[in-house]
């Protein structure tokens, strides 16, 4: 095992010796010899071995002489195929034109259809439902437990109007509910403030779901107007689904990134 | 009450005056009901003009088309006076009438990377596309399938251009090279053109009644020179060299000039027999993207005419001359020569480059910049297709606006106009292309289909198809 760099140290405050350089040559003069030799004595297995080596460092030695020699030609004759081609009229937009995203709604429709995502959080911690629900006592002698308040962020759309309280089974606090999202677009790497259309999918449970909880991992559906994207008949996209990647409980506001 | 106003209108006579397209009176000056409609106008006019064969034409008061009688159109316009001589301002259309596009016929699968050009051969029987995979394809049109595939570029093949006689085709790339093709059967008919350093922007044939044997092309290039090549020699006859910035669109002119749009904000006029700048059209506040001139379709059909279909053998050279000047008199009405440029300063110039260097109109309106004007047919429109999602169509005489089709989500990269100059085609950023009723001033038809951006759309000179190139990586033909 080497010790440290001692050697170096050496060489660095003495130098070579003086015929270093000299010994150094010779000893590269010399290695044909000493090879032909090794190969001369080997046998058997090794001997194959060593003449396959052999024989592929002869290649690659040829194929550098070979490349070296070549005549110089045409650079541009050589150049690697770019993808992304577009047409001479938008050659100098480039910078303009990379925000742009491809819409494949096809591929997010087909997705859906399976009733599956490829999301960026595949796994969620399950969240128990005592902890979403904190149990109201109710009643004239506080007795009755059937009424529940959601201690998470959930999001209710516009048109919503609470029951009357004595119906009213769940109870989403006004300081817990959200309209907009915070959502990445992997692609861009950069992030907009995006209204909340809907809740689409808690993994935890369709009652999640169906009452708008967002939790981390919840897919939410946002309004993507502003990014411009079109559908294959040349509509606006308005809609797309973006997974919640933090806990907006904890947060005090949701952080999400877009599904494409 | 505009009705009963109509009605009271329709029973009373006037004085009437037809005006020619380049502002002359034609006839006398007549008394007429104005009960009547367009086609008893027709009648009357074609008679006055002693016309062998019945030419339909339209009638504009003011610019508003006389579409259903007289007094109709003179209740939209008030201010006219039914007291003095009413001017009609008359245009002749095309006898023959394009049947609009209406469905995808074939979808041609074949390009590894998006389509960036497709063009009709100039009779229409011939189709090409070149593409981001290196190679031009060309297509057999009645059975759609590849008929083959030109392959020898080392970039993406950016534009592509149909000689006027049909039997050749130049292409360009990325990396500055030029190929010419011949399309009978796919090989190149000349070595590659190597002298640009950087990328081919346009190109664009000499017209046929110059050359009879049309061997020379220009090339604009973003390296700032425009190159005038002979594909017979294989070699560069000139280079113009004045541009300081990219150059955008190259058009050969019937009048012999050679016009050039440049990054620089300028349009030069050359004169390409002694290779002298004639003039330096100075007005953009920007890049010039786009030029189109008032003669292109008569320059692009060279010899080939649809009103008078006869074939020519193309061996013979002087004959095919001599119908192509026949057609581009015929095409251009003898008017001179109109140049439209846009910009990216969102304006548009109306140029007439061979009476100086002063534009006749400055077209404003767009609030994008502009990708392409298009000229149509007989001269009577510009179109021009902005970023803003818009096409405008304004006067192809005045330059003055005429209305303005909106209905793309997205920037409207190309236009094409029908040969009949009835329909406008635009295909869009937003993955469709429009069908526009020029006459109606407005959407027509929506044709989805492609699931990427439109690059480039051309319809066929002889009418009968539409083409589309789209990022999807195919091409498809649309048919009425």
């Amino acid at each position: 095992m080497p010790q440290g760099d001692y050697i170096e140290e050496h060489i660095k405050e003495h130098g070579h010796r003086l015929d270093h350089f000299e010994r150094l040559r010779k000893k590269e003069a010399r290695e044909p010899h000493k090879k032909s030799q090794i190969v001369k004595r080997t046998r058997g297995m090794k001997a194959k071995l060593l003449n396959k080596q052999n024989f592929v460092d002869k290649v690659q030695q040829r194929k550098k002489i070979a490349a070296l020699s070549q005549k110089k030609v045409d650079r541009r004759m050589e150049q690697p195929l770019v993808e992304g081609s577009v047409p001479p009229y938008l050659l100098d937009r480039q910078a303009a034109s990379s925000a742009k995203v491809l819409s494949n709604t096809i591929k997010e429709k087909r997705k859906e259809k399976a009733g599956k995502w490829e999301v960026p959080l595949p796994k969620v911690r399950p969240v128990a439902d005592e902890e979403t629900f904190k149990v109201i006592y109710t009643g004239k002698r506080k007795k009755k437990q059937w009424k529940r308040m959601v201690t998470k962020v959930t999001f209710v759309g516009d048109g919503f109007t609470r029951k009357p309280p004595k119906y009213e089974r769940f109870i989403r606090p006004m300081g817990l509910r959200f309209k907009k999202a915070h959502v990445t677009h992997p692609e861009l790497k950069a992030t907009f403030c995006l209204d909340i259309i809907g809740v689409k999918k808690n993994p935890q449970s369709s009652l999640y779901s169906s009452l708008g909880v967002i939790t981390k991992g919840t897919i939410i559906e946002v309004n993507v107007s502003e990014f411009g994207l079109v559908t294959n008949t040349g509509k606006v996209v308005w809609g797309k689904y973006a997974q919640v990647t933090n806990n907006p409980e904890n947060d005090g506001c949701i952080n999400a990134v877009l599904l494409v | 009450m505009k009705d009963s106003g109509t009605d009271s209108l329709s029973e009373k006579t006037g004085i009437v005056q037809f005006i020619a397209p380049d502002g002359s009176a034609t006839g006398p000056s007549f008394d007429v009901s104005f009960g009547i409609d367009a086609s008893h106008l027709d009648r009357i006019l074609n008679s006055f003009l002693s016309n062998e064969e019945f030419i339909p034409y339209s009638f504009y008061i003011q610019n508003e088309e006389i579409t259903d009688s007289i007094a109709a159109t003179l209740s939209q316009r008030p201010q006219v006076s039914t007291e003095t001589t009413i001017k009609i301002d008359y245009h002749p259309q095309s006898q023959y009438i394009v049947r609009p596009v209406s469905r995808c016929q074939g979808s041609l699968i074949g390009h590894q990377e998006s389509v960036l050009g497709v063009a009709f051969s100039p009779d229409g029987t011939g189709f090409a596309s070149c593409s981001g995979d290196k190679t031009l394809r060309l297509w057999d049109l009645t059975t759609q399938t590849p008929f083959k595939t030109c392959e020898g570029h080392n970039n993406w093949v950016l534009c592509l251009s149909w000689s006027p006689d049909g039997q050749k085709i130049a292409t360009g790339d990325l990396s500055g090279f030029v190929f010419v093709w011949n399309p009978s059967n796919g090989k190149p008919v000349c070595k590659a053109l190597k002298l640009h350093s950087k990328w081919i922007t346009s190109l664009c044939w000499e017209p046929l009644h110059f050359n009879a044997n049309a061997e020379r092309f220009a090339s604009g290039s973003k390296d700032c020179s425009i190159r005038i090549w002979n594909c017979r020699t294989g070699s560069c006859e000139q280079t113009f060299t004045v541009h300081t910035k990219g150059i955008t669109c190259v058009k050969w002119g019937g009048e012999g000039f050679l016009y050039s749009a440049s990054q620089d904000t300028s349009i030069k006029v050359w004169d390409v027999s002694s290779g002298a700048l004639v003039y330096s059209l100075d007005g953009h506040g920007h890049w010039v993207n786009t030029m189109a001139l008032s003669t292109e379709y008569a320059l692009r059909v060279g010899s080939f005419s649809f009103e008078s279909p006869s074939s020519i053998e193309p061996s013979y050279r002087d004959r095919l001359q001599q119908k192509a000047l026949e057609n581009y008199k015929r095409i251009s009405l003898g008017r001179e020569e109109r140049l439209v440029s846009g910009s990216d300063d969102f304006t548009l110039f109306l140029w007439m480059p061979k009476s100086g260097n002063k534009p006749i109109a400055r077209m404003v309106g767009h609030q994008q910049l502009v990708n392409m004007v298009c000229f149509s047919p007989n001269q009577q429109f510009i179109a021009s297709a902005s970023f803003d999602r818009s096409i405008r169509i304004w006067n192809g005489l005045t330059g003055a606006f005429i209305c303005v089709l909106r209905g793309h989500v997205s920037c409207v990269y190309q236009i094409c106009w029908s040969p009949d100059s009835r329909l406008l085609v635009s295909g869009s950023k937003d993955s469709t292309l429009k069908l526009w009723d020029i006459s109606k001033r407005q959407l027509r038809l929506n044709l989805p289909g492609h699931a990427d951006e439109v690059f480039s759309v051309d319809w066929s000179p002889d009418g009968s198809k539409v083409a589309s190139g789209s990022k999807d990586r195919t091409v498809k033909i649309w048919h009425h």
